[in-house]
Formats: C-alpha cells, sequence, structure tokens
C-alpha cells in the first residue's frame, strides 16, 4: 500500500500505460457488444420493412433519421439548422431539448 | 455587567478580528477574494454557473465561518474531517463523532463524502443522455477512450511533481472533463483536494470553447476538417432500452468500482427510455438534479478552507488540469485521425476532441470548429457519440485509479 502512496516514477508509468489499456479494453468489448447487438436488432426487423409497400413509405421517417427525431419530407441539414435556430432562441443547450419530430408544412395545408 | 467588556469581547469573537488575531487569518481574507472571483466567473461570464455559484458561495460560507482556533460557530469543520479519516483517531470512520459535532455545511459534505451526490448526479445525467448517436455509431466509442489519455498523462505528470499516488490520481481525473466523475474519485483518495479538483475541473470545462479550438486546428488539416459526414442510421427503441442494460451489466463485471457511476448513469437511462417511468425520468432530469446539485456545489465548495487551498499543490493542480485537459483534446483528435485514414477521409476527425465528455459543451465546438471551415458542415450529432463515450469512459478510468488506489 505505502508503495503506491509513495509511488516510484517507473511504477507511475506503469500504471499510467495500463490504465490507458484498460480503458481502451473495456471500451472496445462495450463496442463490440453494442454493435452485435444493433447487427441483430436490426437483422429482425429488415423483412417486415422490405415487405411494406412503397406507397405507404412516402409519409414515414426518412431513412437517415437519426436517433428519437423523425424528418418528414425535411433535408436532414435543414433539420439541423432548425434545432440549432429552436435552441438558439430558447437559450437552451441542445441535449436539453427534446424534438420529436419535424414536418414540412405544405403551402396547402396553411 | 461591564458593557465595555461586553462590546469587547463581541469586537474580539467577531470574524472581523479573526482575520488579524487568529493564526493565518489573513489567508481567509485571500480565500474570500477568491470567493467573489468565482462568483463573478459565474454569474459575470457564465462559466458552469449552476456548480460554480453553489461551489464559490460555500466557499464563501467557509470562511468566513471558520478560523483556526475559533471553530464552534463554523458551518464547516476540516478537523472532523482530519479525524473521521486518521486510522489512528478515536474517530476514525465515525459519521456519530461529525454528527454530534458538525456544522449545517459539515452534513451536506455527509453525502459528498459518502458518494451520494455524484452518483445522483450521474442518474440525472443519465436520464437526460440520448445514447442514440452512439448506438448508431458504436465506433464512436474509441474517441471517448483515446480522450482519456490526459487523465494518465497528468497522473503521471503529477507523481513527477511529487504528488503521492491516490493524489496524483485524483489530480490526472480533471482530464476525464466530468465534474462528478472527478469528485467521486478525489473523495474516496485524496479528499483534502477536493476544493482545487473540483474548480479546476468545472472552470476548464467551462473554457473548453477557448483550450480546444487551437489544438483543433493545429492538429487537423484544412482537407480533414471540412469533412461531411453521412447522417447515422435509425435507432429503434428497443436498442435504446438495451443499451443502459448492456453497458450496466458489462461494465460493472467489468470494473465493479465503476458500479455507483456507471450504475446510476445507466438507471437514469433506463428511465429515459423504457417508456413506462416518465415521471422518474423528470423527476431526475429536473427536480432532483437541482436539489443534488445546490448540495453537491456548496459542500464542495466548503472544503475550500484557507489552510488546505493556499499552498503549491493546489497550484499544481491547476496547472496539471489544463494540461490534463489539452492531452485529453489531443488523445480524442489522435483516435478521430486514425479514424479518418482508415474509413478513407469518411470521418470527420474534428468529432475525436468531444471525446473528452463534458457534455454537451465539446460537442458544441467540434461542430462549430467544423462548420467554421465547411458551411454546410454538421457535425453536432456525430459529436454527440463521442461526447456521451466520453461519460463512460472517464468513469471506467476512475473505476481503474480507484481499484488501484483505493485499496
Amino acid at each position: 500500500m505505502s508503495d503506491l502512496v509513495n509511488i516510484s516514477v517507473g511504477n507511475a508509468a506503469l500504471t499510467a500505460v495500463l490504465g490507458y489499456a484498460v480503458v481502451f479494453f473495456g471500451i472496445v468489448l462495450l463496442c463490440g457488444v453494442i454493435a452485435l447487438s444493433g447487427k441483430i436488432l436490426s437483422s429482425k426487423k429488415q423483412p417486415a420493412a422490405v415487405s411494406e409497400p412503397t406507397a405507404r413509405m412516402a409519409g414515414r421517417p426518412a431513412p437517415g433519421s437519426a436517433g428519437e427525431l423523425k424528418l418528414y419530407d425535411t433535408d436532414p441539414r435543414d433539420a439541423a439548422m432548425i434545432m440549432a435556430i429552436v435552441a438558439d432562441t430558447l437559450g437552451k443547450p441542445l441535449n436539453e431539448l427534446r424534438f420529436i419530430s419535424i414536418r414540412e408544412v405544405k403551402e396547402d395545408e396553411v | 455587567m461591564n458593557i465595555l467588556d461586553t462590546l469587547r469581547n463581541l469586537a474580539m469573537e467577531s470574524g472581523f478580528a479573526a482575520f488579524f488575531v487568529t493564526d493565518g487569518g489573513w489567508k481567509n481574507l485571500v480565500m474570500i477574494i477568491i470567493a467573489f472571483v468565482l462568483l463573478y466567473l459565474g454569474i459575470a461570464k457564465k462559466f458552469e454557473p449552476l456548480l460554480l455559484c453553489g461551489i464559490a458561495f460555500g466557499c464563501l460560507l467557509t470562511n468566513l465561518s471558520y478560523f483556526v482556533g475559533m471553530g464552534e460557530n463554523a458551518l464547516y469543520h476540516p478537523e472532523l474531517w482530519t479525524a473521521f479519516l486518521d486510522e489512528a483517531s478515536p474517530y476514525y470512520h465515525s459519521y456519530g463523532h461529525i454528527m454530534s459535532n458538525a456544522g449545517l455545511l459539515d452534513f451536506f459534505y455527509i453525502g459528498v463524502k459518502a458518494g451520494i451526490y455524484p452518483s445522483l448526479i450521474f442518474l440525472g445525467v443519465g436520464a437526460m443522455t440520448d445514447f442514440g448517436p452512439l448506438i448508431a455509431n458504436p465506433k464512436s466509442f474509441l474517441l471517448g477512450a483515446s480522450a482519456q489519455l490526459g487523465v494518465f498523462f497528468a497522473f503521471f505528470g503529477a507523481v513527477l511533481l511529487g504528488f503521492s499516488g491516490p493524489e496524483a490520481a485524483s489530480t490526472g481525473i480533471i482530464g476525464g472533463a466530468d465534474g462528478p466523475t472527478a469528485i467521486f474519485l478525489t473523495t474516496k483518495l485524496a479528499p483534502q483536494l477536493l476544493g482545487p479538483i473540483a474548480i479546476a475541473a468545472y472552470s476548464y470545462m467551462a473554457l473548453i470553447p477557448l483550450i480546444q479550438p487551437p489544438i483543433m486546428k493545429l492538429m487537423t488539416t484544412e482537407e480533414m476538417r471540412k469533412v461531411e459526414m453521412v447522417q447515422s442510421r435509425e435507432v429503434s427503441k428497443k436498442e435504446k432500452i438495451l443499451f443502459p442494460i448492456i453497458v450496466a451489466t458489462f461494465v460493472i463485471l467489468l470494473l465493479p468500482s465503476t458500479a455507483p457511476l456507471i450504475g446510476c448513469l445507466m438507471l437514469g437511462n433506463l428511465f429515459r427510455e423504457c417508456g413506462v417511468t416518465e415521471r422518474l425520468s423528470d423527476t431526475a432530469q429536473n427536480a432532483l438534479m437541482n436539489i443534488v446539485t445546490i448540495f453537491l456545489s456548496t459542500s464542495v465548495g466548503a472544503t475550500m478552507v484557507a489552510q488546505n487551498f493556499l499552498n503549491l499543490k493546489t497550484a499544481g493542480i491547476i496547472l496539471l488540469g489544463l494540461i490534463a485537459f489539452a492531452i485529453s483534446t489531443v488523445g480524442g483528435l489522435l483516435g478521430g485521425i486514425i479514424m479518418y485514414k482508415t474509413s478513407g477521409g469518411k470521418i470527420n476527425p474534428l468529432i475525436g476532441s468531444a471525446g473528452v465528455s463534458a457534455v454537451p459543451m465539446a460537442a458544441r465546438v467540434s461542430q462549430d470548429v467544423g462548420k467554421k471551415y465547411n458551411k454546410s458542415n454538421y457535425l453536432l450529432m456525430h459529436a454527440m457519440g463521442p461526447n456521451v463515450a466520453g461519460v463512460i469512459g472517464s468513469a471506467i478510468a476512475a473505476g481503474f485509479l480507484l481499484s488501484v488506489f483505493g485499496g
């Protein structure tokens, strides 16, 4: 224990390298597990998506929709800009806001 | 009753006299000025105001009420906590002794000492965090790991400066850019350094928009900074519910010492994502988070007792903290550059700097710097992946240091 309190420079270097390696080891394994679970879950989802008629897909979220945010007839760049403007106007950090969906309002809907 | 004697006694017992008659009373005056400066930074400059205002006021209250040899009216008693940690003392680990002699801020500090507040803050952080970008792109995890470089670099630097192992570990964790993690580890390993470490961690987190951009520009080419990334895939509800369960199970089994932080972080996230505990999620994000922030910040500020704070070690911690932040940014960017090369230029290395945790400030810096070089570049959601991975990475780093030095 006193070796660790009055740690030598050599031991400190070893601990630092080992610590960084442990962080990487843990994270790499975690990354693998999350990637694997994502693949398993998305492979289960795929057949149903393929069988849906194209016509019904029109009103669905864009394939690129990330996280919970659904984009309807909205370009991702426009969506990012809208979110940034809303956050700026409200004076709130973006991660404290929850955007559910962004939909383009057509002229005939106004 | 002699009125003159009474007035004289009142004057001698006042804090004004204590500045001049007690041993090192002038140091309290310096700490009060430091508290004013921190209040100014929190209120006028908006440096992490939710934390810094409480820390500064806790520091002010302690140094107004505690003078060496005049502790009877103090709100915080450092000697109680010294006895609490001294194995030779009859009051070693005696909460009873603390409770029967405590001032108000001693009571608050029990929550820090027991590791309750940082864990509850993590519960709120988990409830506030959308891990979707990380689940959509699990490779982001690697950037969260590579950005822990500063933790171990600063740890080594602190040992070179003559810090003990536990003190060096607590100083190094500033590089994780995660306040609750730094407070949690320091309370366990080197509680006497809690004040300067918390101040360094939160101040540098607030200064990330100033610290990171020059390093980002130095380490990347203009071509790299202009890279536009394709939007991430959609993440299903099921994946989001499974994520906290998988991470908690896996990380706690790997490093049991991370259980309080990772456990609470993932519990909060499960409340958010499972869809049946909205009330709990809302409480964790708002009411609980705010209440705990008040207790945590004031009690951390209370530890900034003049006699413990004004020394060369504090200067060393402030310096090493800055180095830790800078090296962590370098580590994250190096990870980003490697991913840029291996992906054939599809990943913008600027998102690597967001791996230093400090959610969401670091991700916003990646977005701002990227946009400066390519107006149509939107890196924010891509940077949120490494950013939240950094929270997990710094908790793992803290868990490792705790298991080595917490013996």
